[in-house]
């Protein structure tokens, strides 16, 4: 299944910074996705999209994790080549990971 | 125990007016608050007051102060605005002109200056950018502006003295919705566990419509009813700084704990240190629960001493960015767009244009989340190639956008809708400056009756 399926997501933009929240439609999936969608993973499935650290903060009382990304934004909202100039989308990407379905 | 309500006029500056004006005429709010300064509004308003003295505010706010003003007067409702940008003096003038011309006074204005600290950087060249390292001087003549993000204070000052509208330039957008609360409920300012409470309500309520169902839908997972007619939020808070996350009865949109907890994180890093000039405010403890239909209870935010220094936006001038666009659809469309992709990157070399960067997308194909991530997706029936470069000189970037139009005649069949713009670059930096060397000002203007 795809982690669509548990939860939720949203970007934000701070200069050259992304943060992209994952919080559980349900509390009891927490423990899941702090499993599962890990720095590592989160690193490996947005590839080149990130160019500097991933660091992930958790919120268990939420069911939220937040993952802050730098140097991800090709110099920030205010100069970038892109498109998608505040790094919106990323939040869809995110969501399009795989999960293991059984719990 | 006291509770007050504020509501949130906007959360950009092209937001939408009427969710306003339904807050003004239904909301039972005392306080109605519009931010409204992005990153980089602040810079762009300063190089237009630059171009004319009486310019550099928000230029929706005469709209906004005569949808609003005449509900805000008969309620009793006070308005707190960032709109002032670069020039708060001019946008106090513009709202009393506002007021005069309908017929709404008296009026008292309350003006906020002191974010502009461009001559304190210009002095103080040794301080670092954040994002580089370098020292401030590495940006030399580039330097277009620099704001500093005031907090709660100066605001409070100007409700004590009777303020009806509060105008201010940079200020962080939290602090717009703290104010209010630390005037009502006399918090004080050090009381960082309060400054945290009353800065969870802010940075929920900043953006407006996304804590009340805008920026949320996602058909057959996340559904919002009526977002043609989203309604703005209000929040309910009491004076230990326990809030209740509403809405007018009969708007669109929805509020949930769903809805509260993505707002929470939005822009957020280190949630248990989310740094204002107010307080170092932590959410890590926070609690969302809903109480009813488009009632959600928000309680244990906290916080920390402030920060000793201010963050500064610096303004300054990155070149130009010249970019072109041309749609392909049909058979081949994918194939075709691809050839003029590599079409205009060796035109842009054989003409010798000094590219600084550059960036070749597929709009339907690649262009938000790169080649890998949309490596497995199907052909599309319609693709756009999307060229964006980089150049220190204008007419370096109307180059880009003219090879990409020259398509049309030198290029692959089947090209159409070509579009080229070039366009100024200020972009933004940050650095921090000593509390100390800033000076928050309130200037008070009356419309008399």
């Amino acid at each position: 299944m795809k982690l669509r399926d548990l939860a939720h997501s949203r970007t934000g933009d701070k200069g050259n910074t992304s943060n992209i929240s994952v919080i559980a439609y349900r509390l009891e999936d927490y423990a899941r996705l702090e499993a599962a969608v890990t720095v590592e993973r989160v690193r490996r499935h947005l590839g080149a999209l990130v160019q500097g650290e991933v660091v992930r903060y958790a919120l268990p009382g939420l069911g939220a994790l937040n993952f802050v990304l730098t140097r991800t934004l090709g110099g920030g909202v205010t100069r970038s080549l892109a498109l998608d100039a505040h790094g919106k989308c990323l939040s869809s990407a995110i969501l399009d990971l795989e999960i293991e379905a059984s719990a | 125990m006291k509770r007050v309500r504020l509501g949130t006029g906007a959360g950009y500056s092209g937001d939408r007016i009427e969710p306003a004006v339904e807050l003004a005429e239904a909301g039972d709010i005392r306080y109605l608050v519009f931010e409204c300064l992005a990153e980089r509004t602040i810079a762009l308003a300063q190089q237009a007051k630059r171009r004319d003295p009486a310019a550099g505010f928000d230029p929706l706010l005469a709209d906004r102060m005569a949808a609003v003003l005449p509900a805000c007067r008969r309620n009793g409702i006070t308005i707190i605005t960032n709109m002032g940008a670069a020039n708060p003096h001019a946008a106090g003038a513009a709202v009393a002109a506002v007021a005069r011309s309908l017929g709404l006074g008296p009026l008292r204005i309350a003006i906020v200056t002191g974010d502009d600290v461009a001559e304190i950087i210009r002095a103080r060249q040794d301080l670092i950018i954040e994002e580089t390292g370098a020292p401030v001087a590495s940006l030399g003549d580039s330097l277009v502006s620099a704001n500093a993000y005031l907090g709660a204070e100066p605001i409070v000052r100007a409700l004590k003295g009777g303020a009806d509208v509060v105008i201010t330039g940079r200020v962080a957008d939290p602090s717009l919705f703290l104010a209010p609360l630390v005037h009502e409920f006399g918090w004080a300012a050090d009381d960082w566990a309060l400054m945290g409470k009353g800065t969870l309500v802010g940075h929920l309520m900043e953006c407006a419509g996304q804590v009340s169902g805008g920026y949320f839908a996602d058909p057959g997972y996340k559904d919002v009813p009526n977002l043609a007619r989203l309604g703005f939020p209000i929040a309910e808070v009491a004076a230990d700084g326990a809030a209740l996350i509403t809405k007018v009865a009969g708007s669109g949109g929805l509020i949930t704990g769903a809805t509260c907890r993505e707002q929470l994180l939005y822009e957020v890093h280190d949630p248990a240190r989310y740094l204002t000039p107010d307080v170092a405010a932590d959410f890590s403890g926070v609690t969302i629960t809903e109480a009813g239909p488009d009632q959600v209870r928000v309680d244990g935010g906290g916080g920390g001493a402030r920060p000793g220094s201010l963050k500064v936006s610096l303004g300054y001038g990155d070149g130009y960015i010249g970019e072109g666009q041309i749609s392909y659809a049909g058979p081949g469309a994918l194939a075709r767009a691809r050839l003029a992709r590599d079409i205009v990157a060796e035109r842009l070399r054989i003409i010798g244009l000094p590219l600084r960067e550059a960036r070749f997308d597929l709009i339907g194909v690649d262009a938000i989340h790169g080649p890998e991530l949309s490596a497995a997706a199907a052909e599309p029936y319609e693709v756009r190639l999307r060229v964006a470069g980089r150049t220190h000189a204008r007419k370096d970037a109307e180059r880009i956008g003219n090879e990409v139009e020259g398509l049309y005649t030198n290029g692959p069949a089947g090209g159409g809708g070509a579009t080229k713009t070039a366009k100024e670059v200020i972009a933004v930096q940050s650095t921090l400056i000593p509390r100390d060397l800033v000076s928050p000002q309130v200037h008070m203007m009356e419309v008399r009756p």
